[in-house]
């Protein structure tokens, strides 16, 4: 009986070793493991054997070899599977690179980039952001900036001014294309109680004719501080920050003297590039007494500071752009690029 | 402005023009001063290999009228023969000889050229050629005694100079002449500044010329009567200078006139006394008066000009902008009439403006002129014309007329410390304040706390308290000021509309679609080539009558844009914009506000609600899609308004045919332009959590036809309404049209998926969702497929 076991055995190992699909092994495991399988019967037949120490003998080899069977099958199940996954991959074969461009996705206009950019810039240094009207009155576009009727600054501006279609000669609107963004600095400072910080991106017009470097329609932002104390070194200390912030280590700003009839004293600031060069930047001064009066603001008790710059300029510069007119010309080749 | 270094070393001296590093460090500091040097630029620098040569003989070719042979000696012996198209020179004539090898300003390297088979050994120069002036019209005759072969600059005494181009602000009338930068750098330097046209010159008996002034536009007019003219060239030195800053050497009266207005600030008229009729008056023009000014020009004048007339009342000048014709210099004046006049700057800004006329004078007087120049003035202009007329008598006793215009030559104002180092961040004392202030002349007057200040009659921008402090700035440096951050009260943040805003743009570009920016102004006739009805608002002073009018809609814009692209063979391009629209509201400031627009070539409607259902959803605010309306300039069966309950904020479907042949647009165009305010300040807080449901869920399609009259989501609102609790989701997934639905209707599929929250579905529950629904159904007309 020994010999029969060891036969099975062997017979049964090799139909694991020769099945060549997991139904094979299957069916080789429920005829060799199973109640009516060839070692099963073999179990059944022990009973037959009357000697104790022999019927336990022959037990113990019967059950080593439905452990050993038992576990060829196991393995021989695993390889198999390994061999459908590995055919089942092998067949789903891409080659990725043939794939066709059928999503595109869409792009923010380059000022738009710029813009937000300034905007977090100056939030995170504790500013909010003002928003004012693009037509407005000749009051608070230059009146009330303390450019009253006939200044002569008021003609550094080429302005647009606006009539209504039904009248022809709506000379006296009042009304205007801001020059700047400026204006938003009264409306914010009538509308609103000291302290302000605030800054006001937005679009302005000028009378000009468009060329490489300047459109008749571009983007300002203004940047308004009106606190107790506030100094020219308060001033001096907003453009550093902001130059560090936005422009990176290595940039730092100088204010030198000019003139703005809406700030006193009066600045320009220029940014200085890491390789030593200098860029001008916008404008910049402490907030003029007639102007704080203006917005509802007693100078004595309030100061505060200004500044402005091109939106525009900052896209044209991060981007090496030698026409600005092409941003708005809106081809789509142009605008895929950013 | 341009200023010459030599000439402000007269003041200084400040830094040898040869000498790179002082120039440098001039320049730096008068930028810092806030006289932005936009240019610095060497001139005088000799043309290397131009020399010094006698004519010898001229002759004419016989075959070429327009060409000469010379034969020159440069002083080395040689006979050079060169070609020459000029005509001015014979022999005798000492005249520049560019040799061979010379390279000229232009670029051009003199080399032997034969022309008419004969070399031509040089070339003969014109002052042009050599940068030396503006006459092109012959060879420069050098002085006929200067040595031969010699630079031509050493003969004619041009030594290297420094022009400094300053961007001047408004505000600084004071720096339109040499004395005003030199007081400013010299100041800053701390040196002492040298003084001109000190003492009298009046040498002779009393003479003057009654003068009246009819009108406080002219605030003050002086005449001098000055007699011994002889009129002639103006020393070299003199007629370089002028040269050098963009004025051209006339003769030694005009010259020195010249000299006195660009080194003091003071234009000043000199008149040939006998042409003046004996005396003058200042008076507005009448309509019509006309006037033929220095350059030729007859001047047709009006009430706002401002008129010098002679003893006759004939004009003779045009105050402050320009003098007549008539009264001009003459080879015979031996006799002058000096007029050193204040007029205001306004009145001479419009008549300079007015007549296209913008002199040195009007460029100085329209900024404002110091109105206590012209004793001064009077003295440095006889200092300089004796130098070429030796019997010069400056007559005492001219009139010096003054009107109500004229400024208040003293002023002052308080300046308080504490102000000063509030509004500058600095710890000044009193102290300090007239060592920064007294050198421009701003002399501090009293020593306490609260100090005041005389305020420069050459300053008329100065005014306040506000304005000394800026002085200070400027002169403390504003370099030397600290560097602060205010630290805000309030933390920095985007308004809920803000972060919304960007919001819509982050979900657009998520749709694949572009921004773009066109310009809102745009031709009369745009909007109503779009079909967008309504008056716009207009430029009044348009630059091009194409962009005059402010759009009511951001649809022309795209539309343009996509045909820009379709131009260049790119279809199916997707834009939209953010932009402002301008309808007027009646005469104040118009309705102005925010839309948005999405444009999506090549594509139809429905890709445009499906887009605006994104659009929607992302900013949680929703709206009627009501096609019982066509809007202006839409597709007429493919469009619909857009309502906020009973408002209509905008418009969506396809632009209509004749509006895309009109734009030349030959695509499909999906739109949407909706006003976006009410949208982006809508609400913006969070949504609340809804539970997710752990019961399986269950789907059920049904297929209802529908007349063509009821709209698809008239029925889908009806079956939201008339299912319960239970449904999670509806989505329409197809619709049919075609054999076993009648004519004029359609079949339109939903798919509803049904859940409960708390338990397993029935066969039930679902049969009585369908019910439900079939009922919905039937209130519309539409009837159940089976």
């Amino acid at each position: 009986m020994t010999n029969d076991i060891t036969a099975a055995i062997e017979t049964a190992l090799q139909r694991v070793s020769d099945a060549a699909s997991l139904d094979e092994i299957d069916a080789v495991s429920g005829e060799t493991l199973g109640k009516k399988g060839v070692l099963g019967g073999l179990k059944a037949s022990l009973a037959n054997i009357d000697d104790i120490e022999e019927r336990k003998a022959v037990g113990r080899s019967l059950n080593e070899g439905f452990a050993s069977v038992s576990a060829a099958i196991d393995e021989r199940r695993q390889e198999l599977i390994a061999i459908r996954r590995a055919s089942q991959v092998a067949g789903e074969r891409l080659d990725l690179t043939e794939a066709m461009d059928t999503a595109s996705r869409g792009h923010l206009h380059l000022v738009t980039q710029a813009w937000q950019e300034l905007e977090d810039v100056f939030v995170g240094l504790g500013f909010t952001v003002a928003e004012g009207p693009e037509v407005e009155t000749d009051w608070h576009n230059f009146e009330a900036l303390n450019m009253s009727e006939g200044h002569p600054a008021r003609g550094e501006f080429d302005t647009l001014f606006i009539g209504h279609d039904e009248h022809e000669d709506a000379g006296d609107s009042g009304l205007l294309l801001r020059t700047h963004t400026s204006p938003v600095q009264i409306r914010t400072m009538l509308t609103s109680e000291p302290p302000i910080y605030i800054v006001a991106p937005g679009r302005v017009f000028r009378r000009d004719t468009p060329d490489a470097t300047h459109m008749p329609v571009f983007h300002q932002i203004e940047g308004l501080v009106v606190d107790r104390d506030i100094s020219m070194a308060d001033l001096a200390g907003t453009i550093e920050a902001f130059t560090q912030a936005f422009f990176g280590e290595g940039f730092t700003s100088r204010l030198r003297p000019s003139y703005f009839p809406f700030t006193e004293p009066s600045a320009e600031f220029d940014i200085r590039r890491p390789d030593g060069s200098w860029l001008e930047l916008g404008g910049c001064g402490m907030v003029h007494p007639e102007v704080l009066r203006a917005g509802g603001v007693d100078p004595e008790e309030w100061s505060g500071f200004a500044f402005g710059f091109g939106i525009d300029r900052m896209a044209v510069m991060r981007h090496g752009i030698t026409d600005i007119r092409d941003m708005y010309v809106n081809d789509i080749r142009f605008i895929e690029q950013f | 402005m341009k200023v010459l270094l030599s000439w402000l070393n007269e003041f200084g001296p400040f830094a040898d023009p040869t000498d790179n590093d002082a120039v440098e460090a001039v320049a730096a500091d008068l930028t810092a001063l806030g006289l932005a040097v936009e240019e610095t630029i060497a001139i005088g620098s000799p043309v290397e290999g131009v020399v010094s040569a006698r004519v010898l003989r001229v002759e004419q070719h016989p075959d070429a009228a327009k060409v000469r042979r010379v034969w020159v000696d440069a002083g080395d012996g040689d006979e050079r023969h060169v070609w020459c198209g000029a005509s001015n020179m014979s022999a005798g004539d000492v005249v520049p000889l560019a040799t061979l090898g010379t390279t000229m300003p232009n670029g051009m390297t003199i080399e032997r050229r034969g022309i008419l088979g004969i070399d031509s050994e040089g070339m003969l120069c014109s002052a042009v050629e050599l940068g030396v002036g503006e006459d092109h019209s012959g060879i420069l005759l050098l002085n006929s005694d200067a040595g031969l072969g010699v630079s031509y600059a050493q003969v004619l005494g041009i030594e290297p100079d420094i022009v400094f181009d300053l961007d001047l602000t408004r505000n600084r009338p004071d720096c339109w002449s040499i004395e005003g930068v030199a007081r400013d750098l010299a100041a800053w330097r701390s040196q002492p500044l040298a003084k001109v046209g000190e003492g009298s010159a009046m040498s002779g008996e009393a003479r003057t010329v009654p003068v009246s002034i009819a009108d406080p536009a002219c605030g003050r007019f002086t005449v001098t009567v000055i007699s011994g003219v002889r009129v002639g060239p103006s020393p070299e030195w003199m007629a370089r200078r002028l040269e050098a800053l963009g004025m051209r050497a006339i003769n030694n009266v005009v010259d020195v006139s010249n000299y006195v207005m660009l080194e003091l600030g003071q234009p000043n008229h000199a008149y040939d006394l006998s042409t003046i009729g004996g005396g003058f008056s200042v008076r507005m023009a009448r309509n019509g008066e006309t006037l033929t000014t220095l350059d030729d020009v007859e001047r047709s004048c009006t009430v706002d000009d401002l008129l010098i007339c002679d003893g006759n009342d004939v004009p003779v000048g045009l105050g402050g902008v320009m003098g007549g014709a008539d009264s001009e210099i003459s080879d015979s004046t031996t006799e002058v009439v000096l007029e050193i006049a204040w007029f205001a700057p306004l009145g001479i800004m419009k008549t300079a403006s007015r007549h296209g006329l913008r002199s040195e004078a009007s460029a100085r007087y329209e900024r404002g002129v110091d109105p206590a120049l012209a004793d001064r003035a009077v003295q440095r202009f006889a200092e300089l014309l004796s130098l070429t007329c030796p019997d010069l008598v400056v007559h005492a006793g001219g009139a010096d007329e003054r009107s109500s215009g004229m400024p208040e030559l003293v002023r002052s104002v308080g300046v308080r410390i504490s102000e000063v180092n509030r509004i500058l961040g600095t710890d000044l004392v009193a102290a300090d304040l007239p060592g920064l202030l007294d050198p421009i002349g701003f002399t501090v007057t009293a020593n306490a706390d609260d100090v005041a200040v005389t305020l420069p009659s050459w300053r008329p921008d100065s005014t306040s308290e506000i304005d000394v402090i800026e002085e200070i700035a400027r002169h403390h440096g504003y370099g030397r000021l600290g560097r602060s951050v205010p630290k805000p009260t309030g933390h920095g943040h985007l308004s809920q509309a803000q972060i919304r805003r960007r919001l819509l743009r982050n979900v657009l570009v998520g749709l694949g679609i572009s921004e773009a920016m066109p310009n809102p102004i745009v031709a009369p006739d745009t909007m109503a080539r779009a079909g967008i009805e309504g008056d716009t608002l207009r430029i009044l002073n348009p630059l091009v009558a194409d962009e005059s009018a402010l759009r009511l809609s951001l649809r022309p814009g795209l539309l343009t844009s996509l045909a820009h692209n379709e131009h260049h063979r790119r279809t199916g391009v997707s834009l939209f914009e953010i932009g402002k629209v301008y309808p007027p509201s009646g005469d104040g400031l118009p309705d102005e506000h925010e839309v948005l627009c999405v444009m999506l070539a090549g594509q139809d409607a429905h890709a445009a609600v499906a887009a605006w259902r994104q659009i929607s959803q992302a900013l949680g605010v929703g709206a009627m899609i009501d096609q019982s309306t066509v809007p202006g300039g839409m597709h007429g069966t493919r469009s619909a308004v857009l309502r906020a309950g009973r408002d209509v904020i905008g418009a969506i479907g396809e632009i209509a045919p004749e509006v895309l042949e009109s734009f030349e647009v030959t695509e499909r165009v999906a739109v949407i332009e909706v006003r976006i305010d009410g949208m982006l300040s809508g609400r913006g807080g969070s949504r609340a959590y809804r539970p997710i449901s752990r019961m399986p869920s269950s789907d059920l399609d049904l297929a209802f036809v529908l007349s063509d009259d009821v709209s698809a989501d008239r029925l889908e609102r009806a079956l939201r309404q008339g299912t319960s609790s239970l449904l999670v989701d509806l989505n329409l997934f197809d619709t049919y049209r075609g054999p076993g639905v009648p004519e004029g209707h359609r079949s339109l599929a939903w798919r509803l998926r049904l859940q409960a929250s708390d338990r397993n579905l029935t066969d039930a529950d679902i049969a009585d969702v369908k019910s439900a629904c079939e009922a919905a159904a039937k209130k519309l007309g539409a009837e159940l497929r089976s």
